[in-house]
């Protein structure tokens, strides 16, 4: 029939692999900050495979062995520290640290929180009350004192401990922006059409209200796990994160402190790439959240 | 306008469905409720058309979901081939979901961004079955082609990718791909275009007559209205005005509303005579807190002390043809 | 009649957006003498309410070009500078919008948002400032204005808001008023109530009113011309009685068929139109209807038909094969013969066209 014609002709664009379309929409800027993250995150896993580097101890990195507090150069790219340490081996092992605890967060937040925010926004009545209460409650409570408490109750800080700590408390906000965001999805007709046709309670929530929920959620957790990785820093600085010799970047600035008269670098590289990986996740967070307000837009 | 009663009502076997004394309130805090739907009843029969028209805040969408039980009605009867829906546990309810389907007013946002339309329009059978994949492709394409989508072109895609009328003709293949009996549109054409509602209209008179459906046509435009029911029940505030078939109604209101609203649709002919004199802003009364007697009294240029003392009840003008009003603008008949 | 107010010659608006140029107005031209309305009708995507804007320079964003003249009170709108705007908006053209909630600012209370416009434009102390606002909202028949100068816009309801709205278009008694689908939000016999309102105001003022609409039922009894809009062009510009009593092309002929009407006895079967509304990036060559006309023929594929008069030098039109016309006719009935599915669905002879497939938009 003549009704064809009008057929929605897809873009060349979607013809594409998606992941070349996903590149193709980035502004430089985010191609950059991904790119970077990506390095950060192959880097702390196969670090173990490049003799030496995840060593935090590794002296003779490369070329050459340890001076003490050498600056940037060939035989220790980032130079070395108070300890004769490559500042890079500590970098990428630091690397571990901050990542894991940061993907701890996420993980618990986004799993945990994005459950029970999307349960409660979505059934609403009682067990949304109930459950809020709680998460106002955790919320109040001051996260240093339950760190210490804990640290001392176990006797060790070890990454497991602040890792489990910090995840914990990050739940209360992801249950929150789930909260508000299934609360608005729930009102939509298409979970009033999906009830209608009498599909399950709990298929509506796994099959219409959690995936219109988990975009936000994880746009969210790339700006969360940047602070994430500020805060482990700032309890290093505080000495309340992993024990030395294990590195993170923030002990590794805390260390530097005491020498910063005598070489600066031990705190500048670390910083930097603290820095970097904290505005890489943010644009990369922003770009993804852009992306989901322009579909919703089209929607 | 007040109108209770049941005078319109009919018997026998062919009503498929009898909503009696149907009430819903919603609290807003403060011990106030608003009361949406306050008392109406109305039937319909198999194979007939029941247009619910009335102004926004008149209650009519939320009778349409009382119906469906979403939400459940605060009280009143909706008899369902014999059996009171109100008195159902959820299970129960949930179970008879097939006979009575519902199509929304915005086409977008009632079919889930993040599915494929084929996933859509297959929900329902992935609950209900069959549960054979291929078995569900295959009643999916023929109800696809029967709402006038390409079934090879839309099965892959997601609901942004197409125009409002699309997407309602998508949401209706939804809601017929598990044969109801009963399909409750609201508002099914007020977001569309006028070229696209002809196309919606003229596609669900065809489906009726093809799948022998009943429906109940709730929307705010007379003339759209008119067009489609057999028919027609007037609602303010929460009640019934009138009821009537749509060409005697149209032809002659009886209650002062219904004259109202005809009054005031615009017709595309510039011969017809406009009544200039509608300017005052005649506002709605808040439904948290109606007025006693008939409701729309505040608003009637006929209205006496014994409109604010009694609330009329539905009676009969003529063959077919209730209305719910002290003063009626035509004779009562008997 | 005192002479042309607004002489608008060969507009174009594009739009620039990453899939293209978003070609929204192609080149309109129409003129609007003083103390007269004009409608403006046509579907969502035909370009009448960006028309519109481009006229008032209202159209906010940097991806929006805007080409041709607008002569309004002998100096072209579209060379003006932001500033010269600012002055002539409210006090010689003002603008009434769709959605009444939206378009008045919710912080602030009724009275400073009338009288923020007087003050603008003419010196007046708080009381006679007050004094003007009362007597402004006495003029829109909004009930009680002393109490309702003190609200904010959220507790009036949508017919009082829009009330306000006009109030505020009308304080500095503007010689054009543009309403731009003013009464779509609205409920039926507040439509009602606002379109007596603003003829009353357009005669006692004898201000010049475009009123634009997707409702043919809206400008029938209420403007003096209609201009009917398809794809970013005007397809048809009469007096509007002329129009519904003659309309020539096949697109106004067709709004008008797939319209349902109170005075239509009930179950009438709707002639629609077909298919759906071009792609306004990359409109079809020729005339922009044709893919959806049951009177296409290959000219009008091929060249696109200019917008002349017909015998009634005031009734102009766009199509090669208007309705009513022995070309049109003869147009016709070849199309039905070759089986064209949009000429077979408008095919009075055949009373249940098969809708299943020729109505399919997908």
């Amino acid at each position: 029939m003549g009704a064809a014609v009008d057929t929605v002709e897809p873009t060349a664009a979607v013809r594409r692999p998606w992941i070349r379309r996903f590149v193709a929409k980035m502004p430089w800027t985010t191609r950059f900050c991904a790119s970077w993250l990506i390095v950060i995150v192959t880097a702390t896993v196969f670090a173990d495979l490049i003799p030496g580097l995840a060593d935090p101890n590794y002296q003779g990195f490369l070329f050459g062995d340890g001076a003490t507090n050498e600056g940037p150069g060939l035989s220790h790219f980032l130079g070395t520290d108070n300890n004769s340490r490559d500042i890079l081996a500590r970098i990428v092992y630091g690397a571990r640290v901050s990542l894991t605890v940061a993907l701890a967060a996420v993980f618990m937040g986004v799993v945990f929180g994005g459950f029970f925010g999307s349960l409660v926004g979505f059934v609403r009545g009682k067990t949304d009350s109930t459950v809020m209460a709680v998460v106002d409650v955790i919320l109040a409570f001051p996260g240093l004192v339950l760190l210490l408490t804990v640290v001392t109750l176990l006797g060790r800080r070890d990454l497991v401990v602040i890792a489990a700590v910090i995840g914990f408390l990050s739940i209360p906000p992801y249950t929150r922006v789930a909260r508000a965001n299934a609360l608005s999805i729930s009102r939509r007709e298409f979970v009033t059409a999906a009830r209608a046709i009498g599909t399950k309670k709990r298929t509506i929530l796994f099959r219409e209200v959690i995936p219109n929920v988990l975009p936000t959620l994880l746009a969210y957790a790339m700006v969360n796990a940047a602070v994430i990785i500020l805060l482990e820093g700032a309890l290093a600085f505080l000495g309340l994160s992993v024990e030395p010799p294990t590195s993170s970047w923030g002990t590794m600035v805390n260390a530097a402190r005491v020498d910063l008269q005598i070489n600066v670098w031990p705190a500048v590289w670390p910083s930097l790439a603290l820095v970097f990986t904290v505005y890489s996740l943010n644009n990369v967070g922003d770009w993804l959240r852009r992306l989901r307000s322009v579909r919703s837009a089209a929607l | 306008m007040a109108g209770t009663g049941k005078a319109h009502l009919r018997t026998g076997e062919d009503v498929l469905m009898t909503v009696e004394d149907l009430v819903v309130e919603f609290p807003v805090g403060r011990g106030r409720t608003v009361k949406a739907v306050s008392g109406i009843s109305f039937d319909i029969r198999s194979g007939e058309t029941l247009g619910l028209v009335g102004e926004s805040g008149c209650g009519k969408s939320t009778t349409g979901r009382a119906i469906i039980q979403l939400p459940r009605p605060t009280s009143g009867t909706v008899t369902f081939k014999g059996v009171d829906l109100a008195e159902l546990s959820d299970e129960e309810i949930r179970r008879r979901r097939t006979h009575i389907q519902m199509i929304f007013q915005d086409p977008i946002s009632s079919l889930n961004p993040r599915r494929t339309v084929g996933d859509i329009v297959a929900e329902p059978l992935r609950v209900w079955g069959p549960h054979d994949e291929a078995e569900q492709k295959g009643i999916v394409d023929r109800m696809l082609d029967a709402v006038g989508v390409d079934p090879d072109v839309a099965r892959d895609k997601r609901p942004h990718e197409f125009s409002g009328g699309q997407c309602q003709r998508i949401s209706i293949a939804r809601s017929l791909v598990v044969g109801p009996d009963l399909l409750i549109c609201d508002e099914p054409v007020s977001a569309l275009d006028v070229s696209v509602q002809a196309q919606i209209l003229n596609l669900l008179e065809d489906l009726k007559a093809e799948y022998g459906l009943t429906v109940v046509f709730i929307a705010h435009d007379l003339a759209v209205v008119k067009n489609i029911s057999d028919r027609v029940a007037v609602m303010y505030l929460g009640k019934l005005c009138e009821v009537a078939s749509p060409d005697v109604l149209y032809a002659e209101a009886a209650h002062p509303y219904t004259d109202l609203l005809l009054g005031s649709v615009p017709e595309p002919d510039p011969s017809v005579e406009i009544d200039e004199s509608l300017i005052e802003g005649g506002e709605l009364p808040s439904p948290i807190n109606p007025p006693s007697g008939c409701r729309f009294r505040t608003r009637c240029d006929r209205a006496t002390d014994l409109c604010t003392s009694e609330e009329p009840q539905m009676r009969g003008v003529a063959d077919d043809h209730f209305v719910a009003c002290h003063h009626p603008l035509v004779a009562v008949a008997g | 009649m005192a002479g042309t107010l607004l002489e608008v010659e060969n507009l174009h608006t594009t739009f620039t957006i990453p899939a293209g140029e978003v070609k929204a107005v192609r080149g309109v031209s129409f003129s609007l003498e003083r103390g007269r309305t004009l409608g403006i009708v046509g579907e969502s995507g035909s370009g009448k309410t960006v028309l519109a804007r481009s006229v008032m320079r209202l159209n906010l964003g940097t991806n929006v070009t805007t080409t041709g003249t607008a002569i309004f009170e002998g100096t072209d709108l579209l060379t003006r500078s932001p500033a010269e705007m600012r002055s002539l908006w409210g006090s010689e053209m003002a603008m009434v919008f769709q959605d009444p909630m939206t378009s008045l600012n919710p912080l602030v209370r009724v009275q400073r948002q009338v009288t923020e416009h007087l003050c603008r434009h003419i010196d007046l102390s708080r009381s006679e400032a007050r004094q003007a606002a009362v007597d402004l909202l006495k003029e829109v028949r909004i009930p009680d204005p002393e109490t309702r100068l003190r609200a904010f816009p959220h507790e009036l309801s949508g017919g009082m808001r829009q009330r306000v709205c006009i109030a505020v278009a009308l304080a500095c008694e503007p010689s054009l008023l543009f309403a731009d689908e003013p009464t779509t939000a609205l409920d039926v016999t507040v439509q009602h109530q606002i379109l007596n309102l603003l003829s009353r105001e357009q005669t006692d003022r004898d201000m010049a009113m475009v009123l634009v609409t997707h409702d043919l039922g809206v400008v029938a009894g209420r403007t003096d011309d209609t201009m009917v809009m398809y794809a970013g062009t005007v397809v048809e510009h009469a007096p509007t009685r002329s129009l519904f009593a003659d309309m020539r092309h096949p697109y106004s002929e067709a709004l008008m068929r797939s319209i349902p009407r109170t005075s239509l006895p009930s179950h009438t079967r709707l002639a629609a139109i077909t298919g759906r509304p071009p792609d306004l990036i990359a409109p079809p060559t020729g005339c922009a209807f044709s893919p959806r006309c049951p009177y296409v023929q290959d000219r009008c594929i091929e060249e696109t038909p200019p917008l002349v008069a017909t015998e009634d030098p005031a009734h102009r039109l766009a199509c090669w094969t208007p309705v009513g016309s022995p070309e049109g006719q003869a147009a016709f009935q070849k199309n039905l013969a070759s089986g064209l599915p949009q000429a077979v669905a408008v095919d009075i002879s055949n009373p249940r066209p098969p809708t299943r497939g020729v109505e399919v938009d997908s």
